[in-house]
This record gives structure tokens, C-alpha cells and sequence, in this order.
């Protein structure tokens, strides 16, 4: 019950920041929406295409292409500052065995343009 | 026909929920609420520690929402107690957002205390959505296992106090507690980890002192 519905309300609220900018430019059809997913924003960007197409019916999104660029999370090093990609169940640097920190990259979730 | 054109627009999916959201915690902090976001997987004990935290907090009025699936037996549990509290249905949603807090607030009319949302019981995206808190609570427990700041990092990033729960059952599991602070600590530099029992009823002397101090630091 609880996974099924994760995708849902986010896909929703996607659907309608395209459909505003759409308006607002005056277009009456959405081509393509192009949107950002970190790994690590918590949404799995396949069960968002699958909540699209039944979402989209009826919308000016309902002939969209949604194009998902996906981020791999990096950690930055606190040692000697290099961003890196970890590997499971560690934290640590592979170039000095620092310890990384989080950062931003892969927690993105964003529309970054639609096409009309 | 128009020609094809791309509009840029670098809008966040989450913009919407965190601008109501900035409201909600405005209006909290103006009625003297301090608001806790308390998040955990399902039964980690989020209402047992509730109920611990609240018995404590003496001379302070307590308000709790609570998010569940469905069912209300935890929010029949807390009134029992004489709590304000009331209870929040999503019907399958996984997470609270911000608008749904927004119309529980109002029926609880609140005013000076500390108000208690319990979250949905998920590791994943409660820590995504903020819903007007001044401050995140993460509930882990000893029998999760050591490896979960390593499986749900967003969660450990966020919190701003993290409740190690379950400790009376550490004689009975291989928790790496080592493994565990190493994992919190890469993660989250700030947030207290303390170790509690819901069982015992050890540990809790300790939230409850970090809430008040937090709530006065908010007062001032
Ligand atoms: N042994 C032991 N059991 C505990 C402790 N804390 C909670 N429990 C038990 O764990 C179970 C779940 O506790 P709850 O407080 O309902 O957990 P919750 O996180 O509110 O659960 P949901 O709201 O359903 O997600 C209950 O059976 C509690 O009695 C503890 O410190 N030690
Ligand atoms: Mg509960
Ligand atoms: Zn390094």
C-alpha cells in the first residue's frame, strides 16, 4: 500500500508546474517535460513515468515525452575535498580515506524546462 | 500554430509543499508552539515515545497530530492520556505535507506548548517534505540494525535529535553500535544520538531536556 503510492502525488504536482508554465506561455500542448531526479530525492523516477501516462490523460501534458535525467549522489571529502560516489555501507574517501559529507548533488528534484 | 519553443523553468517539485510550509511554521512560532516532525519506520515506537516524552514534559502543553495510513488507535491512545491530539488519515499517502498539517493545526487550536506531529511510519520520504516544524526527531531502534544511516541517509542527514530506541532489547540482537555513530556521524555532525527504552523508560530525562532548551532557544 505505501509504495504503490509514493510516485503519486509528486507525479501530480509535476503535471501541474508544467501545465502553469504552459498557460502562462501561451502554448496549448506540453512536447516534453524535462526533469531532474537525484538518486537520493527518495523517488524512483520509473514509478513516476508509470503515475504520468495515467496522470497526464486529459492534460496538456497528455502527449508530453517526460525526459528524466537522473544524478548519482557524490559526497564531498572533508579531508582533501574531492566529490565522490560512495560505495555501500561506507562513507570514505577513496582517494585518502577521508571522511565524506553530503552534499546536494543527488538530492535534486526539479523541472528543469518543458517544450511546447 | 505557435513554434515549438523550450521554456526554461528550474522549478522544485517540493516548492510548493516548502512555501506553505514556511507558512505554517511562521504562524506555529507566532502562537508559541514549538513544533516537533517526529519520523521512523513503521513501529519503530514514534507514539511509545511520544507517550514518554510527553508524561516529562511537565508545565508544558502538549499537542500531538497524528499521520497514519488509517486506523486511529494511537490517537485514542493519547487522549486517553488527557493530550490534545488528532489524527490525521492519509489514506495511503506515504508522507504529511504541508496542507494537511495547515487544516489539523486549526482544529487543535494551539497556543503555547510544543506541538508533536508524528509522521507516517517510513525512512524514506517524510524527510523530504517539510511540514512547518522547527525541528526533525528521528526514531531508530536497535532491532532496525546498525546499518540503516548507510540505507536511509537523507533521513540521518536531516534530523536534528536522532533516538536510538529499543535498547532494552540490545542484550538479545548484534547491534554495531560502532558501525551505527559512524554511519550518524559521517552524515550528521550536529544531532544528539540518545539511547533510550521505551520498556525501562530509560534515556527520556535527556529528549526531554533538549526539547525545552530548544523550545526556549525558539522563544527568544
Ligand atoms: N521492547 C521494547 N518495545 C518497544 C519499545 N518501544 C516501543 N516498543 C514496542 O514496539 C511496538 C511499536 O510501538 P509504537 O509506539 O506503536 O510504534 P510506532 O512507531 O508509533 O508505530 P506506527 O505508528 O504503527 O508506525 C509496540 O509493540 C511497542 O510496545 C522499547 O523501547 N522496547
Ligand atoms: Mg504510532
Ligand atoms: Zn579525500
Amino acid at each position: 500500500m505505501i509504495i504503490p503510492m509514493h510516485e503519486y502525488p509528486v507525479t501530480k504536482r509535476i503535471i501541474e508546474i508544467a501545465e502553469e508554465y504552459a498557460v502562462k506561455n501561451g502554448a496549448s500542448q506540453v512536447n516534453q517535460i524535462n526533469l531532474v531526479v537525484g538518486d537520493y530525492c527518495g523517488y524512483v523516477a520509473s514509478s513516476i513515468e508509470l503515475y504520468f501516462e495515467i496522470i497526464a490523460e486529459g492534460s496538456l501534458c497528455e502527449h508530453a515525452k517526460l525526459n528524466i535525467e537522473r544524478i548519482t549522489p557524490k559526497l564531498k571529502c572533508s579531508a582533501c575535498g574531492e566529490l565522490f560516489v560512495r560505495k555501500p555501507f561506507s562513507f570514505e574517501c577513496p582517494y585518502c580515506k577521508g571522511e565524506g559529507v553530503p552534499t546536494k548533488t543527488g538530492q535534486e528534484f526539479y523541472i528543469k524546462s518543458i517544450e511546447v | 500554430m505557435s513554434e515549438k519553443k523550450e521554456i526554461d523553468i528550474m522549478e522544485s517539485v517540493y516548492d510548493k509543499n516548502d512555501k506553505a510550509a514556511s507558512q505554517i511554521n511562521l504562524s506555529f512560532t507566532r502562537n508559541g508552539i514549538f513544533a516537533v516532525n517526529v519520523m521512523g519506520a513503521p513501529g519503530a515506537g514514534k507514539t511509545s515515545v511520544l507517550i514518554q516524552v510527553i508524561r516529562r514534559l511537565k508545565n508544558v502543553a502538549s499537542y500531538v497530530i497524528e499521520g497514519d495510513i488509517e486506523a486511529d488507535f494511537d490517537t485514542k491512545l493519547l487522549k486517553s492520556m488527557g493530550v490534545k491530539a488528532v489524527q490525521i488519515n492519509t489514506g495511503g499517502a506515504c508522507h504529511l505535507d504541508s496542507p494537511l498539517i495547515g487544516k489539523a493545526a486549526e482544529e487543535l487550536s494551539l497556543k503555547n506548548g510544543v506541538l508533536f506531529i508524528e509522521n507516517i511510519g517510513n525512512l524514506v520520504c517524510p524527510a523530504e517534505f517539510q511540514i512547518g516544524e522547527h525541528v526533525k526527531m528521528l526514531i531508530s531502534t536497535v532491532t532496525e540494525g546498525s546499518d540503516k544511516p548507510y540505507k536511509y541517509p537523507l533521513a540521518f542527514e536531516k534530523a536534528d535529535i536522532i533516538i536510538l530506541n529499543k535498547c532494552d532489547l540490545l542484550p538479545y540482537l548484534v547491534f554495531n553500535e560502532d558501525f551505527f555513530m559512524k554511519g550518524v556521524r559521517a552524515l550528521n555532525k550536529t544531532a544528539p544520538v540518545i539511547k533510550v527504552s521505551c520498556k525501562t523508560e530509560d534515556g527520556f530525562e535527556e529528549v526531554v531536556e533538549w526539547i525545552r532548551n530548544k523550545q526556549k532557544l525558539q522563544k527568544e
